[in-house]
């Protein structure tokens, strides 16, 4: 037995969709009758999209200009629950982003709603949604469910579905009107800044290197993107050096950071660490170059290399020059 | 100027984990340590306290037994305060039942910011510094790289998908930094001796006026239902560098016909 409703969270930008927001619709789908989305953007755009992937609605609060995504649409939302002018859904999916995590959190408490996040799969058990969440570095998988009565907020790691287009008709456009504020809403963006990153973003390359604490400095994680650069790859990090401030947040794998699936996962200097191998061990392929042969990396990878990577990386980078 | 600072007692990520067979949940009666990821907050505050040139850091904790070790690592990095709810009927808290008791505690200290940690380094929901500011009815910012106050308004650079947003935020507020955006100082020595004779308000749940079924077990609206191993990975082929490993990897690459 199936879900009546389910409000996926909308994510959208110069590209269309978010990849984030079909893979929710595609499971959305197999759990749920009804599927309709909900957004701070301007729905009229993404309708088409959202139709062939199988929403039937979007709601739609309209362009925020800097308005913040998180109290605004979160504010619409319970704002439209309590006028009685939309039936709640059974649950709403949202995804494990930055916006997505804001969202959830002020629905939450608007709704008196627990949250459960980092969710990887989702199904039913009997009428009711049940969701499995990793831990212990992906080793054990944890299966939960709510006891509050609803609606379910569920927070989905990307990565987790497969987007499926099935060819439905444009999402009906509904407006979402966003209510006052007051002081929660006083956070404005005054302008945004897009980070100009050569080769393919980190969650959508076919492979990924990534650089660890075994580089030992900053300066050495240059070989990493050169190594990237040659194979068309993106480069990635631990949370180790992220830690350490020699690259920023945006290129972390792992439980605080991005999730990758590539065709190719090549860790350098990477211990492994249970926090790293959530993020990658979903990987076709591991490759793993560390200098100590326990190094729990070893565990899952399908090449390891027991070696110095600053003295192997560079041999390949070289070795993969003009091919 | 006061700053709050969330910060969270946890099990040393570095030791294997282990859940408890009876609640489902990860054993927390082992020591706690200060999250690495609540460092960023304190040398935050404390940054923004000294450019300021006046001003307090005041940490909010909250921990189901009478843990303090983690609280006094950051009252040694020089946080001046702190209250800690230590409470038995915490255990079992989901992310809204301990928003609403960080939020209860962090308004009794009437700051002009509060920051945490994006998420913390075992439960990483994700969602408690966004709902601490719903339940204040306080403007946030959520992921945060840079912080500069001036006045009454904190500008932020907030990291997004795309880069990152230069977001204005009237005091006061809740914000969330992203781990490595400043330097985490280490305790000195003389930090180490003055951090035990700062003063920590201990508190229980009902100091707060929040009832006991609204929090811990009785309070979370979620429950485990199954914990099953997940399908293991297979390990391949180790090989030592013996100076041509890099061959190896180019063949490996050549036979998945990505190069």
């Amino acid at each position: 037995m199936a879900l009546d409703k389910i409000w996926v969270y909308c994510e959208a930008g110069p590209e269309g969709v978010a990849t984030i927001t079909l893979e929710m619709l595609a499971k959305a789908r197999e759990v749920a009758g009804t599927v309709e989305v909900f957004c701070g953007t301007d729905g009229a755009v993404c309708a088409a999209e959202l139709g062939d992937h199988g929403a039937t609605a979007v709601y739609s609060t309209g362009d925020l200009g800097g308005r913040m995504q998180g109290v605004s649409v979160a504010s619409a939302v319970a704002a439209a629950l309590s006028s009685g002018s939309v039936a709640a859904p059974d649950a709403f999916l949202l995804g494990t982003t930055y916006d997505g995590r804001d969202v959830a959190a002020r629905l939450s408490v608007k709704l008196d709603a627990s949250v459960l996040s980092n969710v990887v799969d989702l199904r039913l058990d009997g009428d009711r949604l049940v969701g499995v969440e990793p831990v212990f570095g992906g080793t054990l998988n944890v299966t939960s469910r709510f006891t509050d009565g609803g609606p379910d907020i569920w927070l989905v790691r990307p990565k987790s579905f497969e987007p499926s287009a099935v060819g439905g008709p444009p999402a009906a456009v509904v407006d979402l009107p966003v209510p006052e504020l007051g002081a929660a809403g006083a956070a404005v963006v005054l302008d945004r800044f897009t980070e100009e990153s050569e080769g393919p973003k980190l969650d959508e390359a076919a492979i990924v290197v990534s650089g660890g604490r075994g580089l030992g400095s900053a300066e050495a994680y240059s070989m990493i993107e050169q190594l990237a650069k040659e194979l068309g790859a993106a480069p990635g990090a631990s949370r180790a050096i992220v830690d350490a401030g020699w690259v920023p947040y945006s290129y972390q794998v792992g439980q605080t950071g991005k999730v990758v699936k590539p065709t190719v996962y090549i860790a350098c200097g990477i211990s492994g660490a249970t926090q790293h191998l959530v993020g990658m061990k979903g990987s076709k392929n591991i490759i793993a170059i560390n200098k100590d042969s326990e190094a729990p990396i070893f565990a899952v990878a399908d090449l390891g290399i027991v070696g110095d990577v600053h003295k192997v990386v560079p041999k390949l980078t070289e070795a993969l020059e003009g091919r | 100027m006061k700053v709050v600072v969330c910060v969270k007692q946890i099990p040393d990520p570095a030791d294997p984990g282990a859940l408890d067979p009876g609640t489902k949940t990860l054993r927390r009666d082992v020591k706690l340590i200060l999250d690495e990821s609540d460092s960023y907050g304190v040398e935050m505050a404390l940054q923004l306290v000294d450019t300021a040139g006046e001003g307090s850091v005041h940490l909010v904790s909250m921990v189901p037994n009478d843990e303090v070790s983690g609280l006094r690592t950051a009252l040694a990095m020089g946080a001046d305060s702190a209250t800690l709810v230590s409470d038995e009927v915490l255990a079992g808290s989901d992310a809204l039942g301990t928003a609403r008791v960080l939020a209860a505690a962090i308004e009794r200290a009437e700051p002009d910011l509060v920051l945490a940690a994006t998420e913390s380094s075992d439960g990483y929901t994700g969602v408690v510094p966004a709902q601490v500011a719903e339940l204040l009815a306080l403007p946030s910012v959520t992921f945060a790289k840079e912080i500069a106050i001036d006045g009454g308004t904190a500008t932020v650079r907030r990291q997004t998908e795309a880069g990152a947003d230069l977001v204005e935020c009237p005091l006061p507020a809740v914000v969330s930094v992203t781990a490595g955006v400043v330097e985490p100082r280490y305790p000195s020595f003389r930090g180490i001796m003055q951090a035990k004779n700062k003063p920590v308000d201990n508190l229980k749940v009902a100091d707060l006026g929040i009832a006991a079924e609204q929090v811990g077990w009785a309070g979370a609206g979620q429950e485990i239902t199954d914990i099953a191993d997940a399908p293991e990975r297979a390990a391949g082929e180790v090989v030592v560098d013996e100076g041509d490993a890099h061959e190896r990897i180019v063949a490996f690459l050549d036979d998945l016909k990505v190069i």
